[in-house]
């Protein structure tokens, strides 16, 4: 599979599934929309459009527009436009683990060529592809805000900072076995005190 | 000096202007022209186009000026070289991802974006890299789309939410990605939907029927009236020799704004299919090709004999009507009928009309649907309602369940749930109600009193007033309330029909009524005067042609008691005849008295007899008349609404291929709506 940035693109697809939130989504939702005043309740599609990637393995399909027009009485077209514009919403579907490398200036300039590769090699696949078991999709974004602890990656909801390729490779063979990984700075760092 | 102006200057000129305007208004008012892409009055202001930017005095850059307020003293700059740098900056951008393809595009010659480039552009580019190129989306039958062309205006996206009341368009992605589109790319579900190809700027929203027909410069333009329903929207027909090419709407506040049906806008290639274009008479069981000298022969003979009733069709216009009443008139009283569907009335013009101006219903806050489906039989009315509905007007409906694009108070399928509490409570609440009648219920009533008790009724509930008469009677059809007001219908106020039944005629005239096939008139010789054969002209054993409205001039009154004149744009086809002509020659054949000898001395013949119609735009005024009864008593009837298919309600759309288009795509397709429902 190759092709565009899983959140840029404008054409959606069908999971063919249907989607009904779970009971602990429809209880955040109750409490999300409450936050809202009245009648105001469409502002809660950014939480619901999150929630819902979150119960879709990661990624937004017609399904959970339409349930998100549904719950929040709104066009549907109007939950389309919110989740192509923000790149953070997938609308294809990604791989168990989604690699997000950070390619801007700081993590750039500290080695973020030499992240990506590793990535590339250890996971099989292309940026923007998904390897063929499904295990992970690997995609270059911009600034995650770790700058001062690049070069950084993303993988789904967990930052792994001050990586070299070593670390890197270490991080992709423990998810490929199922161990679990220093989340964090690779090199002991806390938060971003000084090296 | 009153609170609500102030003193700004525009260009150094003084002026005094209302404060909640913006500084485009003030500038138009001034008489300065801004240049402008995504703004329209209609629409809500978006300021994404940035094509109106004006400097403004003490603001440190240019300022958009659609979406900048007025403040006391404001000193506004259009013509600075600042200003023209911006426009050049700005329009140069716009270009950027333009494709240069003007020669074959269907916009060119009235493209704002064009026109623009050549007054406020540069007259070459500097830009060396790739355009984008964006795929074409479906938007339906109707609209075609080539969305390089696409500047971002969202025009078309607002139209759709705020207008047609179909969300159902929208720009996704952002930036360089972004594109419009419909939702899934499935078809607009808008009676209205044509209109955005005028309002789209540039060529990115063009008419699929009209593509590649023809430039704007080579058309003759004629200005007319729709009569594909009864509001009467003010058209533009454009034509090329002996073809029209396309219809689009005339402004008009009071009726149809800048709008029109899809109907009305596409339907024109019906206008030359399955058309009578010679006389038949039926020999054998069958027509066959006549001529006019022996078909009216044959029915001049018939004429002496026979006792004839002649029924006026929903596209007749008024002189054409008054000619038939005065040939009728020879043959004694009530043997005219435009109620062809049973159309329950009183004498008075209060009885059969929409009482509301138009663009008064906006201001409505309780609106009653009884027996009328707007969205299919008056997408204009509809939208009136929409707006209503947007501000805060509740809308109940009585009749069948119909699916609209807002939201109703479904109340029961017979009139006397106007007696349902909650709608009650409603309406005592309610400062401005309003009432709207369809055919649906009025074509069932047969009883007098139950008409009275609607007057009744809302008279009670405070729907007519001194000052306002808010109970609507609402019917699709074009020429009714115009050939209810010259006195063409029978005396029998709510079963016409019954009448025609025991007064035993023998010779029926049809002027493009499809009701001359109904079975009580099997044993009369019948005459069909129309311009498309459907089951009318089938039946009948003669056919004569006559011209479309196209073909002639007229006058229509619309829905709320509004003349209005449909010009002539081209001859008739074959050898059709205007009827009041064939009229005045039977007419000299049979020694009947028959004055006017061209059409404007019929014409001035019908104004003196009725001179109320002879100011045109204006509404004819009326005094609430109609006398209350104390005791309101409604009938049992069931609703039967008169248009079930919006794409093909007459002869003329039944024979549009692109009405066919719509019916297969946009009809039979499921909609969004019904699917979300």
């Amino acid at each position: 599979m190759s092709g565009n940035h899983p959140g840029l693109s404008n054409n959606f697809s069908r999971s063919g599934e249907k989607f009904s939130w779970s009971k602990d989504n429809l209880r955040s939702i109750k409490n999300i929309i409450s936050k809202y005043p009245k009648g105001r309740e469409q502002s809660a599609v950014m939480p619901l459009l999150y929630l819902a990637q979150e119960q879709n393995n990661n990624w937004i399909s017609i399904e959970c527009i339409e349930t998100i027009a549904e719950t929040l009485n709104m066009p549907k077209i109007r939950v389309t436009e919110v989740a192509s514009f923000y790149s953070m919403y997938n609308t294809r579907p990604v791989g168990e683990n989604l690699v997000q490398i950070c390619r801007t200036s700081p993590c750039w300039l500290r080695g973020s060529n030499k992240i990506t590769k590793t990535i590339c090699k250890e996971t099989k696949c292309e940026i923007n592809d998904t390897s063929d078991d499904n295990k992970f999709t690997v995609v270059e974004v911009e600034c995650l805000g770790a700058c001062s602890n690049g070069p950084m990656i993303q993988i789904n909801n967990d930052f792994f900072e001050d990586l070299d390729e070593e670390s890197t490779k270490k991080i992709i063979d423990n998810i490929k076995e199922g161990k679990p990984n220093v989340i964090g700075s690779q090199k002991g760092r806390r938060s971003s005190e000084n090296a | 000096m009153s609170d609500d102006l102030i003193n700004i200057k525009v260009n150094q000129k003084e002026i005094q202007v209302d404060k909640n305007l913006t500084v485009m208004q003030a500038c138009e008012i001034a008489g300065e022209e801004i240049p402008r892409f995504c703004y329209h009055d209609k629409l809500s202001i978006a300021g994404n186009c940035r094509m109106c930017l004006v400097e403004i005095e003490k603001a440190p850059k240019l300022v958009s000026s659609c979406t900048m307020p007025l403040m006391e003293g404001m000193s506004i700059i259009t013509n600075s070289e600042k200003v023209n740098a911006g426009r050049k900056g700005v329009m140069e951008f716009l270009l950027i991802n333009h494709p240069l393809d003007c020669p074959i595009c269907d916009q060119g010659g009235e493209c704002d974006l064009q026109d623009q480039a050549m007054y406020y552009g540069f007259d070459k580019s500097r830009y060396k890299e790739n355009k984008r190129a964006v795929d074409n989306k479906n938007m339906g039958p109707l609209v075609n789309t080539i969305m390089t062309r696409c500047i971002h205006c969202t025009r078309c996206v607002r139209f759709a939410t705020e207008v047609a009341g179909v969300p159902e368009l929208g720009m996704l992605g952002r930036g360089e990605n972004a594109e419009i589109t419909t939702y899934l790319e499935q078809s607009i579900t808008s009676e209205l939907s044509g209109n955005v190809i005028d309002l789209c700027p540039v060529g990115a929203l063009t008419s699929k029927p009209y593509q590649f027909k023809a430039r704007p410069w080579e058309l003759k333009r004629t200005d007319s009236i729709d009569i594909f329903d009864s509001v009467g929207s003010n058209i533009r027909v454009d034509s090329r020799a002996e073809e029209i090419l396309r219809v689009t709407p005339r402004t008009n506040e009071y009726i149809n704004e800048e709008w029109i049906s899809d109907k009305v806008r596409f339907n024109y290639d019906g206008y030359y299919q399955q058309r009578i274009d010679t006389p038949y008479i039926k020999e054998n069981q069958k027509l066959s090709i006549s001529n006019w000298e022996e078909s009216l022969k044959v029915l001049k003979d018939k004429l002496k004999t026979l006792k004839p009733l002649a029924l006026i069709g929903e596209h007749v216009d008024l002189e054409t009507g008054y000619a038939i009443k005065k040939f009728m008139s020879n043959y004694g009283k009530d043997n005219v009928e435009c109620r062809t569907d049973n159309h329950a009335i009183l004498e008075s013009l209060d009885s059969y009309r929409f009482n509301t101006p138009l663009n008064d219903i906006e201001n409505s806050d309780l609106i009653i649907l009884l027996g009328t489906n707007p969205k299919i039989e008056t997408p204009i009315i509809n939208h009136k309602i929409f707006k209503a509905y947007n501000n805060d007007a509740k809308v109940f409906n009585i009749g069948e369940n119909i699916s609209l694009n807002y939201k109703t108070e479904y109340l029961g399928e017979s009139l006397s749930n106007l007696n349902d509490e909650n709608l009650i409570k409603a309406l005592k609440k309610s400062t401005n109600p309003l009432i709207i009648i369809g055919s649906a219920f009025l074509n069932k009533i047969k009883n007098i009193k139950t008409l009275k008790s609607i007057f009744s009724y809302a008279d009670k509930y405070k729907v007519i007033t001194k000052e306002k008469n808010n109970l609507n009677f609402l019917n699709p059809y074009a020429s009714r309330v115009g050939q209810l007001i010259i006195g063409n219908t029978t005396n029998n106020l709510c079963e016409p029909f019954f009448n025609l039944k025991k007064d035993n005629f023998e010779l029926v005239l049809s002027f493009g009524s499809e009701h001359i096939a109904n079975e009580q008139f099997n044993n009369c010789f019948k005459v069909y005067f129309g311009h498309h054969g459907d089951d009318g002209a089938m039946g009948s054993d003669i056919v004569l042609p006559t011209p479309l409205y196209t073909e002639k001039n007229g006058t229509f009154v619309n829905i709320e008691g509004r003349p209005q004149e449909a010009k002539k744009c081209h001859n008739p086809i074959g050898s059709a005849k205007e009827e009041w002509s064939i009229l005045k020659k039977l007419s000299d054949e049979l020694s009947f008295d028959f004055t006017p000898n061209t059409f404007d001395q019929l014409r001035s013949e019908l104004f003196d007899k009725h001179p109320i119609l002879s100011d045109y735009h204006e509404i004819i005024a009326v005094e609430n008349s109609t006398s209350i009864t104390p005791d309101i008593e409604f009938e049992d009837c069931k609703a039967e609404y008169p248009v079930s298919n919006f794409y093909m309600s007459d002869v003329i759309s039944k024979n549009s291929v692109t009405m066919a288009k719509c019916v297969e795509e946009i009809i039979s397709t499921p909609s969004l709506l019904e699917k979300s429902a």
